[in-house]
């Protein structure tokens, strides 16, 4: 399914918004780097500055790629990992 | 326009909340059981919960000409009970033939532990033997993928399972299409804070079309907005969309899934309307 609206439509509607939440960014950034001590090593702030790079590589899923970035590795072994009782029957 | 919100938890609303809802167009919501915002005790606490779920608030809500609808559980945060929740799982029963129940949730993880995988699947082994329609309850922010993953893997297992008779809630962009590929309803939940947004829900209509989707508040006790849905419409309209496409996503579609569970019985507005008359 296509978006209805046309590229410059979209634009036209978000460029104030998208606008205003960088400058959100930013001068949160600008705050952090104001601030006392040095976060540089935590990886939530890792994790921040690689979700700007992925906003800027100009590849698309942007927003799925943010999300994955910021979620847990699926283990698919978690069942073992979990010592789950075995699946079909379960316990009573 | 006339909408369903799918997922809303309105025993932590107040009145004027079913007043607002009804004036905004909802004709029908229902209501998973979920976690109250402390551990209940004793069986009997969900008992009588149950009871609030199947007989106050569906009388509640049709003082507004909304129709009620629940599912019942014990949600993934109390599972870590498993005593609690296995009292609580054998006397689920009791209600599931009660008038506008339809069917096991809201059920899920919620910090992917072994505990709620345990509970998670005797829920699972319940609706496949009464054979009821189930709601999950998928995890929040860097949680969120790992349990939705062990939540699909769970289901997939259960061959006795029809997947057109499971709703997985609270999709975003990197869950959604793993969870419709297997043949699942997906919920996209508008939260101000750790969930979705109009404007994104809308994207993932666009991206994966309307099928099997549905769009919900998911309001409750903590920030949320209960009018989440018709924010949900507004953006769709204000994109382009045609009036049939959204009345199909926050209409349609639930009545579709509802449908499939024994105890729905719904009046259609335009009955109600005509019988006002
Ligand atoms: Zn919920």
């Amino acid at each position: 399914m296509t978006i209805p609206l046309t590229a410059n439509e979209v634009l036209d509607r978000e460029f104030l918004d998208v606008r205003s939440k960088l400058l959100l960014v930013a001068a949160s950034l600008d705050r952090l780097d104001r601030a006392e001590g040095n976060v540089e090593r935590d990886p939530r702030r890792r994790g921040l500055a690689e979700a700007l790079d992925i906003l800027s590589d100009g590849k698309e899923d942007r927003a799925e790629r943010i999300q994955m970035l910021f979620s847990r590795q699926y283990d698919a072994d978690w069942k073992q990992s979990l010592d789950m009782p075995r699946s079909g029957a379960p316990p009573r | 326009m006339y909408y369903i919100d799918p997922h809303i938890h309105m025993v932590s609303r107040v009145t004027d909340d079913y007043e607002t809802l009804a004036k905004m167009g909802c004709v029908a919501v229902s209501e998973p059981a979920f976690w109250a915002g402390f551990d209940r005790g004793t069986v009997d606490g969900f008992r009588d919960y149950f009871h609030q779920l199947t007989e106050f608030e569906p009388k509640r809500a049709g003082w507004y000409r909304v129709q009620h609808y629940t599912w019942l559980c014990i949600n993934a945060k109390e599972a870590e009970n498993v005593k609690l929740s296995r009292e609580v799982i054998a006397m689920i029963p009791e209600y599931l033939d009660r008038p506008g129940v339809l069917g096991i949730g809201e059920i899920g993880l919620n910090k992917n532990t072994k505990n709620e995988a345990i509970i998670f699947l005797e829920h699972l082994d319940l609706a496949a033997k009464t054979d009821e329609q189930i709601l999950i309850h998928t995890p929040h922010l860097e949680d969120k993928y790992q349990g939705t993953r062990m939540i699909l893997d769970m289901l997939c297992d259960d061959r006795r399972l029809d997947h057109s008779r499971v709703l997985v809630d609270h999709v975003e962009e990197h869950t959604v299409r793993p969870v419709l590929d297997e043949g699942f309803w997906a919920g996209m939940t508008l939260y101000p804070t750790t969930k979705c947004t109009p404007e994104r829900a809308v994207d993932m209509v666009e991206t994966y079309g309307p099928e099997r989707l549905l769009v919900n508040s998911a309001g409750d006790w903590g920030p949320s907005k209960p009018t989440a849905v018709p924010d949900f419409i507004l953006a769709m309209r204000l994109r382009g969309h045609p009036e049939s496409l959204i009345r199909q996503v926050v209409y349609e579609n639930p009545l579709k899934f509802f449908s499939q569970s024994r105890n729905f019985d719904f009046t259609p507005p335009e009955v109600l309307e005509s019988e006002v008359r």
